[in-house]
């Protein structure tokens, strides 16, 4: 298929620093306004830089073009459908920007005393006390920066808790479903990965789990629903194997997004959580972060929480979180007027995993969500994410697609499902690739492609709550659409994308010959 | 229905005709009774937009902000002014909602940045390569820690007590994971002492740990400190603060093995402590061991320049127990915000910006050593924050200051007992004279009124 270049192709990629030219400026620094004394006297002249960096050199209204032309080679959700499977792409409301840019709230500085940071801590305590009812688990922490950075302390609370006992434990296992980042940070953590296989049914293969459960096995990090978007339904079983031998129970909260409300991981046994808050607490993905990923734990753990920890003095009772300020003790004064402290006294801590108080532009964000949705919405958003999820993968079962692009297991999902492409690649000549590749020509984002592992030619499809039917329907059509093109022509695809920026790039030669910055 | 859904009561009806059962209910069939919630969630019902609004501003006026005191406190972060352009193009939703650009055709707005950002930190560190962003500074202390021990396996990190506390109680947690033991270098006149270091160093030393500046804010000598740090093969990690680089020279000059530090100086908001954004550079032997994203220049099919994430093989996704770190999501649009920072600061910006902190903290350090009863901790060279030690209770002065609309700087006590009285004072280019000389006399009062016991 030949198409003639559009503009955006045309216009060759040119980065800041060739946009630059000696003597241009963007930013006029204050005057000095204290008596000039000769550099050498404030800073010897051989701790001190001759030459300045090689910054671009650029006025306010080319930079604004500049960025503002990248931004528009960037396909976005604010723009359209992206079902990427994990990740919970839905809407991100506009007033999370405005709360967290208010003043009180963007230039509070971290080291503020907290007697006068009490809004910021309040709300801190208010969502810990929330994700600690999604969750069913007592006690959470904010501090952690991200899923991983949150599995990261899973872990390391775990070998705290071992160890304080005076056990010495060598194995943490996960299912060969597991996001990558378990088995890395189980790694980071120095432990070994020990993989445990998944049944036919699409859940923990229990005899595998028993099998290799012994205890030397500190932990078992699950994900549930799993990657295939399917509710493990032994997940008793699999709880008491693992408590048996008294290892700790891991959830990877990448999923939650599907039980809010319906089911949680404290009841169904587990000791840690980790939260995505930039998943399903809507924090904006910004292209690769930021995020945040608190984590909740049982009782047994809580001792060794990362400090400092957010806590309260005062009240009666605990905070409900999103009560209204006429309901709130503080608003009438009083004796029993709740305090907010940050709490380091914590003497069996793991300590910091990073600097301060955690991501909390972040907690503002998810707070503001959590107060919009209330305990009603919550539980509706994961009913319609799931009802959305099953809907999709029902149009996907129509003729035409079904036969190409076979649900992997096939049950009702949860919150996203998974497609295999082996049909589509033997029937067709077209890999998952090419189907992804050919999306992008419909102005649509992928799924998540070659994940999970276990899966052939693997589609992991994740629509979430806030898209329309319409536009489901959409994007079923379009799949049909691009599979009937390729019984005519597989070449159409296996070329694709026609349409954006750039085409197909060569990964290959990137890795091969690495350039990484600018030559400047 | 939610105001963020829009299923209608016809559309569920249709969608559940299609899926084949009778009720949302039934979706859920795979979820054993005995772990269903079996009553609503105890969290308040949903509120309009404007009252969630009202009710987080109310919260958030309850805080002091720089914005309603004249604050010198520093410390790890800095109240640096963030130009509008920052704001206006961080919340384009072309950056702010997409995810990782893992499909690049429809990503290259997103890949660009990053290797601009990129080109940016490895000329202001003077290290050939640069990933796209860790967490923020502390942590990607403890990744370069991880770093070091995947290259030389060895065993013991030494810390100097120059490293702000944050990164070394980091380090530390993250260390006991893989069994490594943290040491810590004494300081002497407010700098890591050499000798010290020298006696402690040998051949099981996974990697040496600076800050440029350190945390009492003195400029450490690297040129004398790098050959000792070295001399038995541990990588050398200095952790500078960014903004400082316009008039220090760069770590990289100094054989430094890899270079790391919180971003948050380079256009991005104090927010309490996070999102910032963490930086990592190091020398091009460590490209395949890098933690985190990089984005790397490429063609398309036609021959079109264009940008990947490269070198995919390290991370957890494709290599999983044997990655090199277990980072997925970082700090993209933080990082965004520091490549439109850099640029708009340029070339000559940074110097200039480097030079009115040098000279407005030289004027802050004299006239506050000049009050009774405070005396400069050391005499070091700084560049925008200071240590001097009060002859009176340090919490009860800030409280006197503050009280006075003027918030003198970081109770250092919190972390280095032994200066129980010691204040931490940070500027930035927001500070005028006007806001020192206020200073000078607001915390000369307090400190008068301390040591004379008069009644707050």
């Amino acid at each position: 298929m030949s198409i003639a270049e559009t503009p955006m192709q045309r216009d060759r990629a040119r980065t800041v620093f060739e946009k630059s030219l000696s003597g241009r400026r963007a930013f006029v620094a204050p005057a000095l306004d204290v008596d000039a004394r000769p550099l050498d006297e404030l800073l010897p002249a051989r701790m001190r830089r001759t030459e300045p960096p090689r910054l671009p050199e650029i006025a306010e209204p080319e930079i604004v073009r500049h960025f503002n032309g990248l931004s528009k080679r960037n396909f976005d959700l604010d723009t359209g459908f992206y079902p990427l499977g994990s990740c919970t792409m839905k809407h991100n409301p506009k007033l999370h920007e405005r709360v967290a840019a208010l003043p009180g709230n963007a230039r509070l500085h971290p080291l503020q005393a907290p007697e006068r940071s009490q809004g910021a801590l309040q709300l801190m305590y208010e969502l810990q006390v929330a994700l600690g009812e999604i969750a069913g688990l007592p006690h959470v922490s904010l501090h952690p920066s991200a899923g991983s950075h949150g599995e990261l302390a899973g872990v390391l609370l775990t070998r705290a808790y071992h160890e304080d006992r005076g056990d010495h434990r060598t194995k943490v296992l996960t299912p060969d479903t597991a996001h990558g980042t378990n088995p890395a940070t189980v790694t980071m953590a120095g432990y070994e990965v020990v993989k445990v296989g998944t049944n036919a049914d699409g859940g923990v293969d229990v005899d595998d789990l028993r099998a290799k459960t012994d205890d030397q096995v500190a932990c078992l990090m699950l994900t549930n629903p799993n990657t295939l978007g399917l509710f493990d339904r032994n997940i008793g079983e699999i709880a008491s194997i693992v408590h048996e031998v008294g290892a700790t129970l891991y959830y990877d909260g990448a999923n939650l997004n599907a039980v809010m409300g319906i089911s949680r991981p404290g009841d169904m046994g587990f000791d840690i959580v980790h939260y995505n808050l930039h998943k399903t607490f809507t924090q904006p993905h910004g292209g690769g972060g930021p995020g945040a990923g608190p984590i909740a734990v049982s009782d047994r753990i809580e001792p060794y929480l990362p400090r400092p920890q957010v806590t309260s003095s005062g009240a009666l009772a605990p905070a409900k979180p999103g009560r209204t300020k006429s309901d709130s003790p503080e608003a009438s004064g009083g004796a029993d007027q709740v305090i907010y402290h940050l709490d380091y006294d914590r003497p069996k801590s793991i300590g910091r995993l990073r600097g301060f108080q955690g991501n909390y532009g972040v907690f503002v964000r998810s707070y503001a969500y959590i107060l919009s949705l209330g305990g009603d919405g919550l539980r509706e958003a994961s009913e319609t994410a799931v009802l959305n999820a099953n809907y999709l993968l029902a149009r996907l079962k129509e003729k035409g697609v079904a036969e190409y692009l076979p649900v992997a297991y096939d049950r009702l999902c949860m919150h996203e499902f998974v497609l295999s492409g082996t049909a589509m690649k033997k029937d067709l000549g077209l890999r998952t690739l090419d189907l992804a590749k050919r999306l992008l020509d419909f102005g649509l984002h992928p799924p998540t492609v070659y994940f999970p592992l276990l899966v052939d030619e693997a589609l992991l499809i994740e629509p979430t709550e806030t898209e329309t039917k319409e536009t489901l329907d959409a994007f079923a059509d379009v799949v049909a659409e691009i599979l009937r093109e390729a019984a005519d022509d597989p070449g159409i695809a296996r070329d694709a994308p026609y349409t954006t920026p750039v085409r197909r790039l060569d990964e290959a030669g990137a890795a091969k010959r690495p350039v990484i910055r600018q030559a400047l | 229905m939610s105001r963020y859904t829009s299923v209608t009561d016809d559309d569920r009806e249709q969608m559940l005709a299609a899926i084949g059962v009778s009720s949302v209910e039934a979706l859920f069939a795979d979820i054993p009774a005995a772990v269903r919630l079996d009553r609503p969630l105890d969290i308040a019902p949903g509120k309009p937009e404007q009252e969630v609004y009202g009710y987080l501003r109310d919260l958030a006026a309850r805080n002091v902000s720089t914005e309603d005191e004249v604050s010198f406190l520093g410390a790890g972060m800095y109240d640096h002014y963030v130009p509008s352009i920052v704001d206006s193009i961080t919340s384009r939703s072309e950056f702010l909602t997409p995810y990782t650009p893992y499909q690049p055709e429809i990503s290259q707005g997103g890949l660009q940045v990053m290797f601009e950002y990129q080109t940016a930190i490895s000329e202001l560190t003077g290290l050939p390569v640069s990933n796209a962003s860790v967490y923020e500074g502390p942590s990607a202390v403890a990744a370069a820690g991880y770093m070091a021990r995947l290259q030389n396996k060895r065993s013991r990190f030494l810390v100097s007590r120059g490293l702000h506390p944050h990164a070394r109680e980091t380090l530390e947690t993250t260390a006991r994971g893989f069994g490594a033991k943290v040491e810590e270098i004494p300081l002497l006149d407010g700098v890591t002492d050499p000798d010290a270091l020298q006696e402690a160093i040998s051949d099981d030393v996974a990697a040496v740990f600076l800050a440029q500046p350190n945390f009492l804010g003195a400029v450490e000598d690297l040129e004398a400190l790098a050959p000792v740090a070295k001399t038995t093969g541990a990588l050398l990690v200095v952790a500078a603060d960014p903004l400082t680089l316009g008039v220090l020279r760069a770590p990289g000059e100094f054989d430094v093995d890899i270079c790391v530090g919180e971003g948050q100086t380079l256009g991005n908001r104090l927010d309490f402590g996070g999102p910032s954004f963490g930086f990592f550079a190091a020398q091009e032997a460590y490209l395949r061991k890098m933690p985190g994203r990089i984005s790397g220049e490429t063609t398309d099919v036609d021959g079109r320049r264009g940008f990947v994430l490269t070198l995919q093989t390290r991370e957890q996704h494709i290599r999983r127990e044997k990655a090199t770190s277990n980072i997925c999501t970082a700090q993209a649009l933080n990082a965004l915000a520091g490549v439109i920072y850099l640029s708009w600061l340029g070339r000559r910006g940074i110097v200039d910006i480097g030079e009115l902190m040098l000279q407005r903290t030289a004027y802050a350090r004299s006239a506050l050593a000049g009050i009774e009863g405070v005396e400069l901790v050391h005499e070091q060279p700084v560049v925008r924050e200071f240590a001097v030690a009060l002859d009176a209770p340090v919490s009860k002065v800030i409280e006197r200051c503050t009280v006075a609309g003027v918030n003198p700087g970081y109770a250092l006590g919190t972390d280095y007992p032994e200066w129980e009285n010691g204040l931490l004072v940070a500027l930035t280019e927001q500070r005028t004279r006007a806001d020192i000389d206020r200073l000078v006399s607001v915390l000369g009062a307090a400190v008068a009124a301390e040591r004379t016991g008069v009644a707050a």
